[in-house]
């Protein structure tokens, strides 16, 4: 703050505060965006090592590790840490991070309500997992939260219910923010559909959780007045009706699977046509491809309770809306593959990363279409095969493109490269174990094993060893990525990088210096087409 | 395998040498499939796919399965093929040049059409078979399924028998953490029940699904579906089992903490052993009858009555009487076990709602009732030796 304040905001610093007033304080999207990451990294350590605690259990037939009780609380805490504390936090770390680089703004539009968005969240989850502590333990009905059953527990389901309102505010506001930066910032002659399909995913996903977070604060309120000031909302003594939750819990959920997967969809976009020194092919069908999961997200929530006895014409309904997202989802993987077809690859640990989202998510789409089959989901149904389907879609779907995010942006974040040796190993051991943890899933599920059980059946007792040995392993894994991200950020500058720290990486944030400093774009940047992911566009 | 994980090393190489690298890969990734493939049929005993049951539509349901299953393999084999085919001969090491295209309306129309059209293939028979499990009238018999923390109720409507189904003893004696029982050792470990439901075969049997508590879902494989029990709610489901046999199932939604051990187990026989076994039902239902206006000893209601509470009681209020805090409260000296009689005994026969203490008038005998409060009033250092008389609980009951 010296002879440059008279043409600068006096709230726009070059250099960040020293100490801890730079994060707490924080109003600058790429600080902000370097929390929430980091705070996504400790939360996917927790929320894993409860899945360590699962797999401990169910590593042999018979009780050896926990009381059953206490599994559900582990069941209901991992997937609700893993949800809204690991992989949504992540992305919206990336999109603080990236799209006013992408978009050439100088920072998101609302930068103070950004600080609360993220300081909301350490608080929300500090309360949740603080119930694990308390007398009556920790939310114990599925993370689904289902009436009666998440009624009978004790009073630490009040402070479970209020970790969700905040964390629905962090969302709601992280959304509105997205959506006001890439309204209002762009820069000049960046036009929508000039803009990269991680800023579009991101849009659209944005919209996705304005409009469902709501309903799920509705739903959450109804069972707190339930459980506490004595309405019958989903009490069918009282004349309410359990399975009315389940519509609006889905009505919310189905939207919040896609709120979990459309960014994915634009960090693969990003990174296979840098590695493929190819333009992404079909660039306006992805764009509406993406827009139709979104839109059809909202009329298939039922095909998450087949089973509570629909009319044979809502069976069917749903059943049938539900094939038709195959269709918009099949479009982005022919695209994909397209994009590498007749390509220059080269498989750095972000292509790695990107090439398995795309293979292994696809599996995961298939068991999707097959549950999605109304008879045969009367048998799959609640069965171990919809939980390797989630985390086909999830683990090595959402969790995938985060770590190819990760790989692929952490030089233009540190300055620092990490060692493609080690990203190598973390990505092959991931992807053997990965596949030891979940494939074997499928055929338990198949076999007749019910999820959220701590014991099972001695029939069982083979697939689960291996789920298990691959858990452990996989989780044990994680370790290399964690080193590789700490030693980015805080080990020593070894080497120079260029802005463009790919060969054929295209968009605005590789034509600012590596690392990024703390403001990039005060001015809007000129806009060459051939700086553009998408330059050409034309048609 | 050391050759697989060096051709795996290669592979990730940016800048490895390429030739007879594609030759070798495309060896090693056989001898994978094959070693996969081998494995699949060695493990068949252990149950690998869905079972094809033994109804005229869980067949249905199997085939529309594998159908499914197929359509998808072999599009997993052109994309993947495709995608694997790419990243071999068009990769930088190979010194393939990118192509700089960036759209085909035709390739994009054709699949998007194609996959339209797969999809229409298997929406037919789903609905077919959709169709046909929703037929659920024309039945011989009804049977009235009830969902509780943690047992089933059966009732027959026509035949007018109704009993509880539990977990049996032996898997719960192994099931308790630290048991040092084996698993292994305990025949049907967890998919054991004390009675099992008894159905004939070849006859149209229509099930009307609800719960008393919270949710729960009744599942048996070979029946070819799942159907949700909701309290305030009843479904409905249908089978024709075609051939005798013992065929067993679990709880397939999640209803707290013994959600896991309360299996089904169907024993389905013939139309005349069926008859049969009805006649048995009546029998002792008749004689459990005259035994509720007799007078009963202590030690005699004493001792059946730690059997009905280490079935009905304990996976709550626990072996020991100690409970479980908070939800579950101690019965060895609380205030209602150790009270007034008539009070313990409008607990027990109403349960206390919003909590898993059922309402055990609707489902256990009146000497049931009178022998668990005998034993729960003068066990664990309760002191209490008047026995509870069934005709009290009848009295009571009538209010």
């Amino acid at each position: 703050m010296s002879s440059t304040a008279a043409v600068h905001q006096d709230d726009h610093h070059h250099e960040p505060v020293r100490g801890w007033r730079r994060w707490v304080f924080s109003t600058n999207h790429k600080d902000i965006g370097t929390l929430y990451l980091l705070f996504s990294l400790a939360m996917f350590f927790v929320g894993g090592a409860m899945a360590m605690v699962i797999r401990a259990e169910l590593f042999q037939p018979g009780l050896q590790v926990v009381e059953p009780d206490f599994f559900n609380q582990m069941t209901t805490m991992h997937a609700l840490v893993m949800i809204f504390g690991a992989v949504m936090p992540a992305f919206v770390g990336l999109a603080n991070w990236l799209i006013p680089m992408m978009v050439g703004a100088p920072d998101m539009a609302l930068p103070r309500m950004n600080n609360w968005s993220f300081w909301i969240l350490p608080f929300a989850f500090a309360m949740l997992l603080s119930t694990l502590l308390m007398d009556s333990g920790g939310p114990a009905g599925g993370w689904t939260l289902y009436p009666p059953l998440s009624l009978q527990g004790g009073n630490s389901f009040a402070f479970v219910i209020f970790a969700i309102h905040l964390m629905g505010f962090s969302s709601i506001m992280g959304a509105i923010n997205i959506i006001v930066t890439i309204f209002n910032l762009r820069a000049p002659g960046m036009n929508l559909l000039r803009m990269p399909l991680f800023v579009w995913t991101w849009l659209i996903t944005a919209f996705l959780l304005v409009m469902v977070m709501p309903v799920l604060a509705g739903a959450v309120t109804m069972l707190l007045t339930d459980r506490y000031f004595g309405t019958s909302f989903f009490n069918a003594a009282g004349g309410g009706d359990p399975v009315m939750f389940q519509h609006i819990f889905w009505f919310f959920g189905h939207p919040e699977v896609y709120i979990m997967i459309l960014p994915a969809f634009g960090i693969v976009s990003e990174i296979l046509p840098t590695f493929c020194r190819k333009p992404l092919f079909g660039y306006v069908s992805m764009v509406y491809a993406t827009a139709s999961i979104a839109f059809l997200s909202f009329i298939v929530w039922a095909h998450h309770m087949f089973t509570v006895g629909m009319p044979l014409g809502g069976e069917l309904f749903f059943m049938y809306a539900t094939m038709v997202i195959a269709v918009p989802t099949g479009v982005k993987v022919f695209n994909w593959v397209a994009t590498m077809w007749k390509g220059s690859m080269t498989f750095e640990t972000p292509m790695l990363f990107a090439i398995g989202f795309v293979i292994l998510f696809t599996i995961g789409g298939f068991s999707g279409l097959m549950l999605a089959i109304v008879p045969a989901d009367f048998q799959y149904h609640d069965t171990y095969f919809v939980v390797a389907h989630f985390h086909y879609v999830l683990v090595t779907g959402a969790v995938y493109s985060i770590m190819a995010a990760a790989y692929y942006w952490l030089p233009k974040w540190t300055g620092n490269m990490y060692s493609e040796k080690l990203g190598k190993l973390h990505f092959w051991l991931s992807t053997i174990t990965v596949n030891i943890l979940f494939f074997p899933q499928h055929f338990l599920g198949l076999a007749g094993m019910p999820r959220r059980i701590p014991d099972y059946s001695v029939e069982f007792a083979e697939f689960n060893l291996w789920s298990s040995i691959g858990g452990f392993a996989f989780g044990l894994t994680q370790l290399i990525f964690l080193y590789i991200v700490l030693k980015a950020s805080f080990g020593k500058r070894t080497q120079e990088l260029p802005d463009r720290v790919w060969e054929g990486a295209k968009g605005l944030e590789w034509t600012v210096p590596t690392p990024a400093p703390h403001h990039t774009f005060e001015q809007p940047p000129e806009l060459r087409d051939e700086d553009l992911a998408h330059g050409d566009v034309a048609h | 395998m050391d050759n697989v994980l060096k051709d795996l090393r290669r592979l990730m190489q940016v800048n490895g040498q390429a030739h007879g690298l594609s030759a070798r890969w495309r060896k090693a990734g056989l001898t994978a499939c094959l070693g996969l493939l081998a494995a699949g049929t060695a493990q068949a005993e252990y149950g690998l796919n869905m079972p094809r049951g033994v109804t005229p539509f869980s067949s249905n349901v199997y085939d529309l399965h594998m159908t499914i299953l197929w359509i998808c393999v072999a599009i997993g084999v052109l994309v993947f093929g495709a995608m694997f085919y790419s990243m071999f001969k068009h990769r930088k090491s190979v010194g393939h040049e990118p192509a700089q295209f960036s759209h085909s309306t035709k390739a994009e129309v054709i699949w998007t059409i194609i996959p339209i059209v797969i999809l229409v293939v298997m929406a037919v028979p789903a609905t077919k078979v959709l169709i046909q499990m929703e037929q659920t009238g024309d039945t011989d018999m009804t049977v009235k399924i009830t969902g509780y923390q943690w047992k089933w109720k059966y009732d027959y409507i026509e035949d007018d028998i109704s009993f509880l189904s539990n977990l049996d003893p032996a898997s719960n004696a192994a099931r308790q953490l630290g048991s040092g029982i084996d698993p292994a050792s305990v025949p049907n470990y967890l998919l054991e029940v004390d009675n099992a439901v008894v159905l004939p075969t070849n006859t149209k049997i229509r099930f009307l699904i609800t719960a008393e508590d919270v949710l729960h879902a009744w599942w048996v494989p070979e029946l070819g579906w799942k159907r949700d029990a909701i309290p305030g709610k009843v479904n409905e489901g249908w089978t024709y089992i075609e051939e005798p046999g013992v065929y067993r199932g679990q709880c397939a939604e999640l209803c707290g903490k013994d959600h896991g051990f309360m299996p089904i187990v169907i024993d389905a026989r013939s139309p005349e052993d069926y008859a049969a076994w009805v006649a048995e039902q009546k029998g002792e239902q008749l004689a459990e009858a005259q035994q509720v206006e007799r007078e009963w000893t202590h030690a005699e209601l004493f001792k059946r009555g730690q059997g009905v509470y280490e079935q009905q009681c304990a996976a709550c209020h626990q072996l020991n009487g100690e409970g479980l805090a908070p939800a579950f409260p101690a019965l060895a000296g609380s205030p209602v076990a150790t009270g007034p009689v008539d009070e313990h005994l409008k607990v027990v026969l109403n349960g206390r709602p919003g909590t898993a203490m059922q309402a055990f008038g609707r489902t256990l005998s009146e000497t049931d009732i009178a022998a668990a409060m005998t034993y729960t009033r003068s066990a664990w250092g309760n002191a209490d030796k008047t026995p509870v008389q069934p005709r009290e609980v009848v009295a009571a009951k009538r209010g």
